[in-house]
C-alpha cells in the first residue's frame, strides 16, 4: 500500500489536518524500527487506498531529542510515496531549516503551509506558486482547522501517487538559498501582532491575577468533567448491574455455578469496570482539547513552573496531577503532551498517588463510621494533604533518575477557539485507544481476584477458606503492625480491582449493609487503625486500569514495577509509621 | 526585517537576555548554548541578528516570556542566560 507521512515542527496543526484527512479511521500502531506508537489510518484517495502516518513534531533532524529520532527512524525504514512537510505560514523564515535538513534525505516532498487563515488576518502573503517554483516542489496553502484549500490538497496528492503522476524527490539546497526563496515569497507587514493574545495574556499571566485565574480555572473544569461524569458513570455502572440481574442471572441460571461465577463475577464485571471509564475519558480529553487548543497549557506551564521546576517537574505535570484527583487513568494517558522521556515518567509516577475520587467513596465511607461530624471534614482534608506531600516526596526522590531531558524552551501559540470536530475527534481516539489497550489487562486482573475469592473452597460469606483469605492471614505479619486485620487485607486485595469495590466487598466480607456495616465496622476497629487502613488505600499500589494504563503508555514493564511497588513500600511505611506513633501517644 | 547594527546604535548595552525587564527590547548579538539547546532556540527563531522582546516574567522566578518575529517563546532563565543581546535603552 502507498503509504504518506505527515511531519513539521509542533505547533503547525499536524494532527488537525491529520483528522480533516482522515476522520475516525484512525489508529495506533507499530512501525519498523520505531518504538513509539504512531497515528495512523487507511484512506481512499482518488481509486487507491493510502496509508497515512502522523509522525510526532519535531524541530530538527538533529537527533536530540526522542522525537526526532523516532522520525528519523521511521524515514529510515518505512518507504513514503510522500511526506507532506507542515509549516505554519506566519512562521515560515524559521522553519526553513527543517526544509532544508529534510531535502538532504531524498524523499518527495511536499510542502503543506498551515493556518492560511491566520496569516491572511495578520496581513501576511505568500505566493504559493512562487514558492513552488523555487523550491521545486509542489506547495499548498491550507487551513487544516476550517478545510479551505484541502481540497486541493487531495487533487495534488491524487496526482501525485497517480499512474502517471510522481513527486519530485527532494534536491538538496542551502539553507541560505532556501531562506532567499522564502523571503522573496512571504510578505510581512512590519506592525503584524497578535494585538488579541497580548491583551488576554495581560489578563491571565497577570502578576498577581495570573496564578488565582488558573486555579479557578482549572477548579471549574475538574468540577464540570466530575460534575458530568460521575452521573455518567453511574448510569453505566447501573446499565451494567441490571443487565445482570434481570437477564444474565437468570439465563446463566442452569449453568455450572464455577462457569457462571467466571463468566458473571469475573468477564462480565471486569468488562463493566472498563466501561464505567469511558464516560470520563471522553469527559476528559473534551476538557484537555480546551485547556491545550486553545492555547492556555502552555500558559498554565508558564505560570506554574516556577515552582514544579524545583520538583524536577513541570507546569503542565502540575495540571495532569491536578486531573488525576479526579481519575489516574486519563491523566495518565494525557501526559503524552510531555516530549521528553524523563519528565512525563517522573509525572506519571506521581499521578497515581493522587486521591482520585473512587479512593474519595472510600474515605468517606470510613469517616462516616469512625470520626464525628466535626472532625470528618479535617480528616479528609489530611488525607489530601498526604496525597500531595507523597507526589512532591516521590518526585524529590526520583528526579535524578527521570531527568527531564529537554530544555524548557516551549512555544505559545497565540490563542484559538477550539472546533468541536477536532475536540469529538480526540476524545474517540483516546477512549479507543483505552479499550483496545487495556480491556484485556482488566478483565485478566478481575477473573485474577474472583479466583482468588473461589477457590479453592467457595464460601459466598466472608470469603473464609479461599486463597484470599489465606493471603489475608499470611500477611498479617506484615500488615499487622499497620492496624489492618485479615478482613480489611481482604477489602484491600479487592481494591486493586478497583478502589470502588473496596466498600462492596466489606459487605461481603462482614454480612452486612449500609447502616449495619458501618455500626459492625465501628465496633470491630478504632479511629487508629480506621487512618491508617485510609493512609495505605491512599497511597498503595493502584488500581488495575490505572496499572493497565501505565503500562501501556509507558510501553516499560521495569517502570510499571516501580510505579506499583514504590507505592506500596511508601504506604506501608507511612501507615507504620502512623499506627505506631498514634498508638505510642494514646498510650 | 529592519536591518539593526548593534554598534552603530550608541544607546544600546550589551548583556543576556535573563536581565531583560518587561518590555525590554534588543537584538541578538550571540547564542552561546550547547548543540541541543542551540538547535531549538534557532528553530524557534532565536538567531543571531533577529530583534527581540520580552513580555513578562512569571512569578517567583519563573520563566520569562518573548517574543521574536511573529512567535511567542517561554524559557527559563538559566536558558536565557545563553543568549547575549544588545539591549536599546528608552522605550
Amino acid at each position: 500500500m502507498k503509504r504518506i507521512a505527515l511531519l513539521g515542527m509542533p505547533n503547525t496543526g499536524k494532527s488537525t489536518l491529520f483528522n480533516r484527512l482522515t476522520g475516525a479511521r484512525a489508529r495506533v500502531g507499530n512501525w519498523p524500527g520505531v518504538t513509539v506508537d504512531l497515528l495512523s489510518a487507511k484512506v481512499l484517495i482518488g481509486d487507491q487506498m493510502v496509508e497515512i502516518v502522523d509522525l510526532p513534531g519535531i524541530y530538527d533532524l538533529g537527533g536530540h531529542s526522542e522525537d526526532e529520532r523516532v522520525v528519523m527512524r521511521f524515514l529510515r525504514n518505512n518507504r513514503v510515496e510522500a511526506a507532506l512537510v507542515m509549516a505554519n505560514a506566519s512562521h515560515l523564515e524559521r522553519q526553513s531549516a527543517l526544509l532544508a535538513e529534510l531535502l538532504r534525505l531524498h524523499i518527495p516532498l511536499a510542502l503543506v503551509i498551515n493556518m492560511a487563515d491566520e496569516a491572511a488576518r495578520l496581513g501576511i502573503r505568500i505566493d504559493s506558486e512562487r514558492l513552488a517554483a523555487q523550491l521545486g516542489m509542489p506547495v499548498c496553502l491550507i487551513s487544516a482547522k476550517y478545510g479551505q484549500g484541502v481540497e486541493q490538497l487531495h487533487a495534488l496528492l491524487r496526482s501525485v501517487l497517480g499512474l502517471n503522476g510522481a513527486l519530485p524527490r527532494g534536491t538538496p539546497m542551502d539553507t541560505k538559498t532556501l531562506d532567499a526563496a522564502v523571503q522573496s515569497s512571504v510578505s510581512i507587514p512590519a506592525q503584524a501582532s497578535h494585538a488579541l493574545t497580548e491583551r488576554i495574556d495581560g489578563v491571565l499571566l497577570h502578576r498577581w491575577l495570573g496564578l488565582p485565574l488558573f486555579f479557578a480555572a482549572m477548579f471549574l473544569l475538574f468540577e464540570a468533567v466530575f460534575i458530568l461524569g460521575k452521573p455518567l458513570q453511574d448510569a453505566m455502572t447501573w446499565g451494567f448491574t441490571h443487565l445482570r440481574s434481570g437477564l444474565l442471572d437468570a439465563a446463566l441460571s442452569s449453568w455450572p455455578p464455577l462457569l457462571r461465577g467466571l463468566l458473571l463475577d469475573g468477564i462480565y464485571n471486569g468488562l463493566a469496570t472498563v466501561a464505567g471509564f469511558v464516560p470520563l475519558i471522553i469527559l476528559f480529553f473534551l476538557a484537555m482539547a480546551v485547556v491545550e487548543d486553545t492555547g492556555y497549557l502552555s500558559r498554565a506551564a508558564f505560570l506554574m513552573d516556577a515552582l514544579m521546576s524545583r520538583f524536577g517537574l513541570d507546569g503542565r505535570s502540575f495540571v495532569m496531577v491536578l486531573m488525576g484527583f479526579g481519575c489516574n487513568v486519563p491523566a495518565l494517558m494525557g501526559t503524552r503532551v510531555m516530549r521528553s522521556r524523563g519528565l512525563r515518567l517522573l509525572t506519571m509516577l506521581i499521578i497515581p498517588l493522587s486521591l482520585c475520587s473512587a479512593r474519595l467513596q472510600v474515605f468517606l465511607f470510613f469517616i462516616a463510621a469512625l470520626f464525628s461530624e466535626r472532625s470528618g471534614p479535617l480528616v479528609l482534608f489530611s488525607l489530601y494533604m498526604v496525597s500531595i506531600a507523597a507526589a512532591l516526596l516521590t518526585s524529590m526522590f526520583f528526579k535524578r533518575r527521570f531527568v527531564n531531558s529537554e530544555p524548557f524552551v516551549l512555544e505559545m501559540p497565540p490563542y484559538r477557539f477550539p472546533t468541536m470536530r477536532h475536540m469529538l475527534l480526540r476524545a474517540w481516539h483516546e477512549v479507543n485507544h483505552f479499550l483496545r489497550r487495556a480491556t484485556r489487562f482488566i478483565v485478566a486482573g478481575v477473573v485474577l481476584v474472583w479466583i482468588l475469592t473461589t477457590f479453592p473452597e467457595h464460601s459466598a460469606q466472608s470469603g473464609a477458606g479461599s486463597w484470599a483469605s489465606m493471603i489475608g492471614d499470611w500477611l498479617q505479619p506484615l500488615l499487622g503492625p499497620l492496624g489492618i486485620d485479615p478482613r480489611l487485607t481482604i477489602a484491600l486485595i479487592f481494591g486493586l480491582v478497583a478502589k470502588e469495590v473496596v466498600i462492596g466487598s466489606l459487605a461481603v466480607i462482614y454480612g452486612q449493609e449500609g447502616g449495619a456495616l458501618t455500626s459492625a465496622i465501628a465496633h470491630q476497629i478504632n479511629w487508629i487503625q480506621a487512618y491508617s487502613f485510609m493512609l495505605f488505600t491512599l497511597i498503595y499500589t493502584p488500581c488495575l486500569s490505572t496499572i493497565a494504563t501505565l503500562r501501556t503508555e509507558a510501553r516499560s514493564r521495569s517502570f510499571t514495577a516501580l510505579a506499583v511497588l514504590w507505592p506500596l513500600g511508601l504506604a506501608w511505611l507511612a501507615s507504620f509509621l502512623f499506627y505506631q506513633g498514634a498508638r505510642l501517644m494514646a498510650a | 526585517m529592519t536591518k539593526l547594527s548593534s554598534a552603530a546604535q550608541p544607546e544600546t548595552q550589551e548583556t543576556t537576555l535573563d536581565s531583560f525587564r518587561a518590555d525590554d527590547r534588543g537584538t541578538i548579538l550571540a547564542v552561546d548554548a550547547e548543540e541541543a539547546l542551540y538547535h531549538r532556540l534557532a528553530a524557534l527563531g532565536l538567531r543571531v541578528g533577529k530583534r527581540v522582546r520580552l513580555l513578562r516574567r512569571a512569578p517567583f522566578g519563573g520563566p520569562l516570556q518573548i517574543s521574536v518575529g511573529m512567535t511567542e517563546i517561554m524559557l527559563r532563565t538559566e536558558e536565557a542566560r545563553c543568549v547575549r543581546v544588545a539591549r536599546e535603552s528608552g522605550p
